[in-house]
């Protein structure tokens, strides 16, 4: 069984990756760690990513070990500078 | 007195502060405060020419809601009302705006502190600064209490780690 994630990425790291949304397929049970591994695993540019990316979840800033569901919008966050 | 947000905004619309300030305040209040941030014209010594400001909107929307919902029950005040603007500005344009109204002047003051100060460590807004010499750069921003520490896997960055 697999489970499809709709991965953001935003400023910097949109610039880095080359594109602001990506489809990625995990195992089942598959956490954020897992989702980024998978990532960083498939080589330029997206090792360039940090291995503890600040990540959000749906909307809701998550650690690493926040398991995923089927459908979930997953966000890198990139140092953020509002104001 | 119950605390409450009265207006809470992320987007491209264009901020008149004079129209946030007027959305607090109320007869039971004594203090009124705004805190209008602006872009300027430099940055590390370098001559700026604008600023591009791109959000993760739905949730920029969702967490400056709850940063000021916080500054409101913690803090005392009576109302809070907060923009954010995105997209591209000019130098000395208002990038965000911040009012809060409380029966006596040191809960607005800790309040709008603590607006401004969240909005910088969580919001998901990141700039980019035109520089007058045709170049451009995001500025180096701050990882969110709690999260990863999303530093780019740079070979420098690893060795450090």
């Amino acid at each position: 069984m697999t489970l499809s994630v709709n991965t953001l990425f935003f400023a910097s790291y949109r610039d880095l990756v080359g594109a602001s949304m990506l489809a990625v397929e995990l195992s089942e049970g598959a956490t954020v760690g897992d989702l980024v591994e998978e990532l960083r695993g498939r080589g330029a540019p997206f090792d360039a990513l940090p291995v503890e990316p600040a990540v959000a979840v749906n909307q809701t800033y998550a650690l690493l070990d926040e398991p995923l569901g089927p459908g979930d919008e997953v966000a890198f966050i990139p140092p953020v500078a509002g104001g | 007195m119950p605390a409450r947000v009265v207006h809470c905004s992320v987007g491209p619309q264009v901020i008149d502060p004079v129209d946030v300030l007027a959305r607090v305040g109320s007869e039971e209040d004594g203090a009124a405060l705004l805190f209008v941030g602006v872009v300027r014209n430099h940055a590390d010594g370098r001559p700026v020419s604008g600023m591009r400001y791109d959000a993760y909107e739905e949730m920029a929307r969702k967490e400056l809601a709850a940063i000021a919902q916080e500054a409101a029950e913690r803090l005392g005040t009576d109302r809070v009302a907060v923009e954010h603007r995105t997209g591209e500005l000019s130098i000395g344009e208002v990038s965000v705006a911040i009012a809060v109204s409380s029966p006596h002047r040191a809960e607005s003051f800790d309040a709008t502190r603590y607006v401004i100060e969240e909005i910088k460590k969580r919001l998901p807004v990141w700039k980019k600064e035109h520089y007058e010499d045709g170049s451009d750069g995001w500025v180096e921003g701050t990882v969110p209490p709690g999260t990863g520490r999303g530093v780019l896997a740079t070979p420098d960055a690893e060795v450090d780690g």
